[in-house]
């Protein structure tokens, strides 16, 4: 069982009682309070978290090579961090949703982030290697129509030399070069998913804007779906 | 999918997109409303698109409407 520090995180208080359901308020009613009654919701939401972390550790595990004792690790890793997580901020839930959901939400989050470290234990190339012969593959060209796309790639790779800022190729290389997961390129380069994805967002876009510049591809960057 | 629209795909970008803080801040309500039969994708545009455009957040969401899914059965 996780120790977990009493009356943390009661402080405030947004939620506005009368859009609770039932079961919500029971749930923050009984972690808010003190003695064996917390004792038992804690154990009772720690039971929950982990039952979801097994089930998403289950769901994600057979993409990413992790199985057995290794995935029961990260289920109960996330589930005891995601616990630290909830207790600590209780008095940030804002009924906006049942209690569950969002604190489901926590242990997925916990998983996604765990995940993402333990790439980097048999990582496949170094994050940072600049081998463009593997650029066709990463996007599913077939090396027999060759003719047909050399040009376009060799556009794509001068866009990347020439439009993108250093960061913004860092990033480029790693996740599209060499299958760098979103989440552990931020372990790596010590930032977070936001800044990572917006940087690739931008370097998106200008590729797309180099791209149709000079006639390769079609003029819809802004394109909503 | 050929290579020529997974580049398309990978280069388009959505200008509705929040980004992945702004996805991640209001994810459980989002889930919940999908869970629920609501018209989620219109109520909150700029989600449904980086939900589509960004695999981690992509991945997060389906876990977690995964747990609330399993939970109603």
């Amino acid at each position: 069982m996780v120790m977990v520090p009493a009356d943390s995180g009661v402080g405030e208080s947004p939620v506005a009682a009368a859009r609770l359901d039932a079961e919500s308020s029971e749930w923050l009613q009984a972690l808010r309070c003190a003695g064996p009654a917390r004792d038992a919701a804690l154990g009772r939401l720690h039971e929950l978290l982990v039952r979801i972390a097994r089930g998403e550790v289950a769901r994600r595990g057979p993409r990413l090579g992790i199985t057995g004792p290794e995935l029961e690790d990260v289920a109960y890793q996330a589930a005891a961090d995601a616990l630290l997580a909830i207790t600590g901020k209780l008095g940030q839930f804002r009924g906006e949703c049942r209690f569950t959901t969002w604190a489901y939400k926590f242990v997925i989050l916990e998983v996604s982030a765990k995940i993402g470290r333990h790439f980097w234990r048999h990582p496949a190339v170094p994050w940072d290697a600049e081998d463009w012969d593997r650029l066709p593959a990463r996007f599913g060209f077939d090396p027999a129509h060759q003719v047909e796309w050399r040009e376009l790639l060799a556009a794509l790779r001068r866009a990347v030399d020439e439009e993108l800022t250093a960061r913004q190729r860092q990033v480029f290389v790693a996740i599209v070069l060499n299958g760098v997961p979103l989440d552990a390129l931020t372990v790596e380069l010590a930032s977070n998913r936001n800044a990572i994805y917006k940087t690739l967002f931008d370097a998106r876009r200008k590729l797309r804007a180099a791209l149709a510049a000079n006639g390769y591809i079609g003029d819809d960057s802004s394109r909503g779906s | 999918m050929n290579g020529w629209s997974a580049l398309d795909r990978f280069l388009q970008t959505d200008p509705r997109d929040v980004g992945c803080a702004e996805a991640m801040e209001m994810l459980h309500v989002y889930a919940e409303l999908i869970a629920a039969g609501g018209p989620a994708e219109q109520q909150y545009p700029g989600i449904a698109a980086h939900l589509r455009a960004c695999g981690p957040c992509g991945e997060d969401f389906d876990g977690l409407l995964a747990a609330i899914r399993g939970e109603q059965h």
